[in-house]
């Protein structure tokens, strides 16, 4: 037996044709030569020969694989019998579809943000180095999404001997590549020179950075620009190697272009340009490469392969104690000193790169594949039930099959192969739609400011969970009718078809259970979905003691302007100004930090001498602030004009702050000031006014103690500066700032978000649970229903007899309604309390993600409970009423 | 074909007979299905008369096993037959088989103590 012959196999039986006719010609004419006529030689020849046909199909049968064969035509056999009844196939294969494709989709970003190794050669040397804080806080400013190191920290790393081949350091930050007017941002790596060697990065065109490029004070070198960005930018033009692009205002070389399948280290998004980290003082002009307390590279290196990571772990630590005493920053504190030279440094594996995706998403993403997973089952339960009524309706064809002596298997096997070629044809289905479902959840994660890139492409990992979804699914559904079809005795199933007034409890009991899970399960997911709805409403309502609609923050960057350090902040009043008297604009305030951006600032409060716990959050506004954000007063005063540079320094803060430190909700007139380093000016700050309590750096925030400082005693501000800007409604005014600003100067860039644009993009995780575990809760409840009502409908076309008798002997409509009814409420009952027992015990695996709900909020359970119990009158209302139309005469006459 | 009234032998036992056979003809030269079958009739002296037809799949699993090849050709009276010949590996074949029935024969014929005619398994 072989695979060639196998399939040549028709091929085959043609030459064996021949050549049998071939005997048999030679055969009669031999027997002609011997003297026989024609006739009888011929028959002389049939007879030596054998019959020709069984000859050929012994052969035949050599060059067949058995089982091949008879699976083949079960196949076939399945598929005319589904094709029979299409409406139960398409039923059947749409909702496993569905099934398959939501379950996949979610798995498919699992995969992609969180079981995928970089593409990289050997990404499992990698390794990130980290600082070991003992749990202590970092002290200094923050910035990029992996803020890991300082500039300090990685030049000592890089110079140190640590067993790590290659080591390279990189950050992310966002370019401008605009000249002027509203700004283009892009992502953007800084990178050091060892970058693109140390992970085998090959150029798609030019060169890529090298070491050479990257010197502490570098003249102007090249950059590099990722694939997806020449594509998009350049249109893949090869000569765009040698052209010069304004990167933040400086016209900076394009050296050459990465691969195609090089994205960056961050999973979930992409780069777009990357450049020496050298470049960051000629073109930040708060650079942090000089900042010992900036935190914002991230160190990495190999490992010789087959190291383990406690090993590289071990051999970075002997280094910590020198590379931390030689960076100590001169500003810290004495406190932040001893923390600091404290610190130790460990490898961590990077084989799988860093993504802020992964951290926000990968919980999330595992409950709603549980959902997704939850709702496949359910589906499963109603598709069991449609089999398990097509083969009650095969049971005497069956029982008849068995009775004349088929075996068992042989029964069993075609209605497997049913389901399985259900299942196949429903998976191969839900992998096509996992496509488009995973591109529409990253587009739904996907906000203005962030672009995601998510590599969807179906590994075999996918591949595999989509396969094992179809073996399941089809064992869930499939094997139960089909093993329950060939248990049945024939002698009963025979009889069983002439008479069904009595029932074998056994076989509606299979059913029975089927409809509990479903409740049970479809009650779980009604809690999720309102806990997560729940939260999101919470988040939404949530009193953040400011009013968020109608303000626009537009941030604008006078860096380019070549406005003196000195006269600075007039500038900047007086730009206030100019936007505070165009039409349409009702209030202007600058924020240094713009509430719920997720920013912050915090700083060591010092009381009477005394240095005091928690940190507050600190903000620096404009006078306007909180009349634009409407934030009450509750005693003191406002910013005035009052408050420049060279009066006495004013705070205004929140009743929180008040409470926290001063055991008063209103301090006015008390001092603070701020713990500072050694060479920092000491400043004292009187409190003049107090505030009602808002929302600082997030929704999900409490209010905490917060410290306001007027922006125009602020004698050192920065070039770039965000305004919040409240219009009548009347009048766009992005349009009037951005043509404000031209009229200033015509290099200030601009950029514009809606405040509550901002906090709806704070938002997105929340709404995506909310509203993927709304529609699957829904879908779950629904197929609950569908289930039941499929039961209740059976057990009444079950019982037409026993009905029809019982309204002959008496029993009005109203009782058989309430018979019916009764009975599918023990089914939903049992349900219900087997799902909140359920629910509870799960629905605590959602904790981190509610806000201001409990897992299993009596109230809400009591909610998704009722809610199901309705549902499921209303899907048994149509299968009672059915039973009391029964007319005894007709049930009982004939059935 | 075994005469009736005698038990049938064991499928595999009569299988490696026929192939052994099949095998032992090839090795005078290359030939077609019809003349196979009448040489082993005729070098039998007549006693193992093979169904003709049962040639076929004995051929087709000796080639299948890479022990003979086969192809198209004209048979000695023009006419187009398909002939076998014995590889390199039938070669090896039949020594190994043939060693196998020889002591086989010697064994079953020292049990049933020789009687004249009584060889070919009566």
């Amino acid at each position: 037996m072989s695979w060639r012959r196998f399939l040549r196999r028709a091929a085959w039986d043609a030459e064996r044709r021949r050549e049998l006719e071939s005997y048999l010609d030679q055969e009669i004419a031999d027997n002609i030569a011997r003297g026989l006529a024609p006739e009888a030689a011929r028959a002389a020849a049939y007879r030596k020969l054998g019959n020709p046909t069984r000859i050929r199909e012994e052969i035949y049968d050599m060059n067949t694989i058995d089982w091949l064969e008879s699976v083949w035509h079960d196949v076939r056999y399945a598929a005319r019998v589904l094709w029979r009844s299409r409406s139960f196939a398409a039923v059947a294969v749409l909702s496993l579809m569905l099934g398959v494709g939501a379950n996949t989709a979610i798995f498919q970003l699992i995969d992609a943000l969180r079981l995928r190794t970089l593409p990289v050669p050997h990404p499992e040397t990698l390794v990130e180095v980290r600082v070991d804080t003992h749990g202590q806080g970092r002290t200094g400013s923050f910035n990029g999404r992996n803020p890991r190191m300082t500039n300090q920290l990685w030049e000592r790393i890089r110079d140190e001997s640590h067993g790590l081949t290659s080591p390279f350091a990189w950050s992310t930050t966002q370019f401008d590549l605009a000249t002027g007017g509203e700004s283009r941002p892009v992502e953007g790596l800084w990178v050091s020179g060892g970058f693109f060697d140390a992970l085998d990065v090959r150029p798609a065109a030019g060169r890529l950075i090298a070491a050479a490029d990257d010197r502490r004070g570098c003249a102007p070198p090249g950059i590099v620009i990722s694939h997806r960005f020449w594509q998009r930018q350049f249109a893949g033009d090869p000569g765009v190697v040698g052209r010069s692009i304004t990167v933040d205002g400086a016209p900076l070389e394009i050296v050459g272009v990465t691969e195609p399948r090089f994205f960056g280290l961050e999973v979930g998004r992409s780069f777009d340009v990357a450049v020496p980290i050298c470049m960051e003082p000629r073109l930040r002009d708060r650079a942090l490469f000089d900042h010992a307390d900036a935190w914002w590279l991230s160190v990495m290196g190999r490992m010789p392969p087959g190291t383990p990571v406690v090993e590289a772990s071990a051999r970075l630590a002997p280094l910590a104690s020198r590379v931390f005493a030689t960076t100590l920053p001169s500003r810290y504190t004495a406190n932040d000193a001893k923390s600091y030279l404290a610190f130790g440094l460990i490898a961590a594996p990077a084989g799988s790169g860093v993504s802020d995706l992964r951290r926000d998403y990968a919980q999330p993403l595992w409950l709603l594949l549980a959902i997704a997973g939850a709702v496949l089952v359910i589906a499963c339960g109603n598709l069991a039930n449609l089999m398990l009524a097509r083969a009650s309706v095969r049971e005497r064809e069956i029982a008849v099959r068995l009775a004349i002596g088929a075996s068992r298997p042989r029964i069993f096997r075609p209605l497997l192969v049913e389901s399985l070629l259900l299942s196949a044809t429903g998976t191969l289905l839900g992998i096509w739609l996992a496509g488009l479902l995973s591109r529409a959840l990253v587009a739904l994660i996907d906000t203005p400011g962030t672009s995601y890139f998510v590599d969807l492409a179906l590994s075999w990992r996918v591949m595999a969970f989509a396969g094992g979804l179809a073996v399941l699914t089809c064992a869930l559904f499939g094997l139960a009718p089909a093993w329950r079809a060939t248990r049945t005795a024939p002698g009963a199933a025979i009889k069983a078809g002439t008479r069904s007034t009595t029932d074998d409890r056994q076989r509606v009991g299979v059913r029975r259970v089927l409809v509990v899970g479903q409740v049970a399960l479809s009650l779980v997911l009604v809690m999720a979905a309102l806990l997560f709805s729940g939260t999101l409403r919470n988040l939404v309502t949530a009193d953040a003691g400011m009013r968020t609609d109608g303000v626009l923050i537009a941030s604008f960057d006078m860096r380019r302007a070549g406005v003196p350090a000195d006269r600075l902040l007039d500038a900047q009043q007086a730009f206030i100004q100019r936007v505070a008297s165009l039409p349409g604009v009702t209030a202007v305030a600058s924020a240094a930090i713009v509430p719920m951006s997720g920013s912050g600032w915090n700083e060591t409060l010092v009381v009477d001498g005394e240095a005091k716990k928690p940190y507050p959050n600190i903000n620096s506004v404009g006078p306007r602030f909180f009349e634009l954000l409407q934030t009450p007063l509750v005693a003191g005063r406002m910013f005035d004009a009052r408050d420049t540079v060279g009066a006495p320094r004013v705070a205004i803060v929140n009743e929180a702050f008040g409470r926290a430190y001063f055991q008063t909700p209103a301090p006015v007139g008390r001092e603070f000031r701020f713990d500072t380093g050694p060479g920092e000016p000491i400043r004292s700050y009187r409190i003049v006014g107090v505030v009602k309590n808002t929302k600082y750096s997030g929704v999900r925030d409490e209010f905490g103690p917060l410290a306001y400082l007027p922006d125009t005693q602020d004698e050192r501000p920065g070039s770039a500066f965000t305004l919040l800007v409240r219009g009548d409604g009347r009048s766009a005014l992005a349009p009037a700032l951005t043509e404000a600003a031209r009229a200033t100067h015509p290099e200030i860039l601009v950029s514009y978000q809606t405040l509550d644009d901002q906090i709806h993009a704070s938002l997105v995780r929340e709404r995506l649970m909310a509203t993927l575990s709304g529609f699957f809760g829904g879908l779950a409840g629904l197929l609950a229903a569908v289930g039941l009502y499929g039961v209740m409908s059976y057990l009444v076309a079950r019982r037409r007899f026993e009905i029809g008798l019982r309204m002959a002997l008496g029993a009005n409509r109203l009782r058989v309604v309430w018979m019916v009814l009764r009975e599918s409420a023990w089914l939903v009952g049992i349900g219900l309390v087997a799902g909140i027992g359920l629910a509870v015990a799960t629905t605590r695996w959602s904790q981190a993600l509610l806000f201001e709900l409990r897992p299993a909020e009596p109230g809400l359970l009591a909610v998704a409970a009722a809610g199901l119990a309705a549902v499921a009158l209303a899907a048994s209302l149509l299968p009672a009423r059915r039973a009391s139309r029964v007319d005894p005469t007709r049930a009982l006459r004939n059935d | 074909m075994p005469k009736r009234g005698t038990p049938a032998l064991h499928e595999d036992f009569l299988q490696g007979t026929l192939d052994v056979l099949i095998l032992r003809t090839l090795v005078l030269g290359p030939a077609h299905g019809h003349a196979i079958a009448y040489a082993i009739e005729r070098s039998s002296n007549d006693v193992l008369q093979v169904e003709h037809g049962s040639l076929y799949p004995a051929l087709h699993r000796l080639e299948d096993r890479g022990w003979i090849a086969s192809e198209w050709g004209a048979s000695e009276n023009n006419r187009r037959a398909r002939f076998y010949r014995l590889t390199p590996a039938g070669r090896r074949q039949l020594t190994h088989q043939t060693t196998r029935w020889e002591s086989l024969a010697r064994a079953v014929s020292r049990i049933l103590r020789p009687a004249p005619g009584a060889r070919g398994g009566r």
